[in-house]
């Protein structure tokens, strides 16, 4: 970099950013891969029926294919909101309702 | 023994064709016999980049077809006896291509008595990279320090590792590497380009050679012999070291420090 570019001020370094966001998609396209095709819709099918009876949010059900042995596991995990801020959501549900 | 080779990337315009000319040079400077074909179907553009596309006559998808024989579409090279072209087709389109004559063309290849048959691939993941790629042995995915890039690297790796005949047939994987292209060591130095370290540590894998930005990769494909062959270029240098690798030698990597600069050139940039 020579005098002039000091002068104007020294560019952001990129390549730090670039490595940071590659290693963020990188992980989460490798986890997903080899999964069903139709994993994204039952997690959002299954999310629907949820929140039939329970506020959840979007995050709230995470859904893997694991292998254990010889057999693929699917592996269902909702969490379910803690009950103050359920009844709060309820409450403001019934009142919009 | 036929050991075949693919030079493969997902993105295009990352040097894949000059990467696979290259290799197949390098490989038959060293007195094996090689073939080398061009699998991008509609897209002809490895036949320039070896000068030889005066000289096509008959291509892949004539053989596949049995238009042809394999020995009537295979263009020998000018500059050493034991290294053959297959073209691709310039007219047709990709669906040409099918699983069975790909093998059928390459199972001959092996009974001729070829050492390495380096197939270079078509950017994307469709018909012509997947069948590039399917019935390898090694890899060797081309990647510039850039995010798309990498991405689409990674992307590859994981068709490598379950969409080729290795996979399928439980065999040993496909051995792996990293060819990076257009390496520009003053950027890196500037923090502006990732470095080889970043990017070998994202996707995984060792790095087999690093081929620096170089001008001389632009006049060796204007004058249609493959960068390799250029003795006064850093780009050849490095392409002549990757492919010692692939041999098993071992060499450090070269060229990867940024140029020292003048007072002149420090006062005022470059």
């Amino acid at each position: 970099m020579g005098l002039f570019d000091f002068l104007r001020g020294s560019p952001k370094q990129t390549a730090s950013i670039a490595k940071e966001r590659l290693r963020i998609i990188v992980a989460q396209e490798r986890s997903a891969r080899g999964s069903p095709d139709y994993l994204p819709l039952l997690r959002r099918e299954l999310l629907e029926v949820i929140r039939k009876y329970v506020n959840v949010d979007q995050e709230a059900v995470d859904i893997q294919v694991k292998r254990d042995g010889d057999h693929e596991v699917l592996d269902l995990t909702v969490t379910l909101p803690d009950k103050s801020s359920a009844a709060a959501a309820a409450a403001a549900a019934a009142r919009e309702g | 023994m036929t050991e075949f080779i693919v030079v493969t990337s997902g993105k295009g315009g990352v040097g894949k064709t000059t990467s696979s000319a290259s290799v197949a040079v390098g490989l038959a400077k060293r007195g094996k016999k090689v073939a080398v074909i061009d699998f991008d179907v509609g897209l002809r553009n490895l036949d320039l980049i070896m000068g030889c596309e005066r000289r096509v006559v008959y291509d892949f998808v004539n053989v596949i077809h049995q238009e042809c024989t394999l020995k009537q579409a295979l263009i020998k090279d000018k500059r050493y006896d034991n290294l053959h072209v297959l073209a691709a087709s310039q007219t047709r389109d990709k669906e040409a291509l099918t699983k069975d004559g790909v093998e059928r063309v390459l199972n001959e290849l092996k009974d001729e008595g070829f050492d390495y048959v380096v197939c270079d691939s078509p950017a994307g993941i469709e018909k012509g990279a997947f069948l590039a790629m399917y019935f390898a042995d090694r890899a060797i995915v081309v990647v510039n320090p850039e995010v798309s890039s990498v991405r689409d690297s990674d992307r590859i790796l994981g068709l490598l590792s379950s969409k080729t005949r290795r996979a399928e047939t439980g065999a040993e994987p496909v051995v792996q590497h990293l060819l990076l292209t257009r390496y520009n060591p003053t950027r890196v130095a500037a923090g502006d380009m990732m470095s080889i370290d970043d990017v070998k540590e994202i996707l995984g894998i060792e790095v087999l050679g690093v081929i620096p930005e170089s001008e001389g990769v632009l006049a060796a494909s204007n004058a249609g012999v493959p960068v390799i062959l250029d003795d006064t270029s850093n780009a050849g240098h490095a392409y002549d070291d990757a492919v010692a690798r692939l041999l098993g030698d071992v060499r450090p990597m070269r060229f990867l420090d940024a140029p020292k600069k003048g007072i002149l050139s420090r006062l005022f940039g470059s």
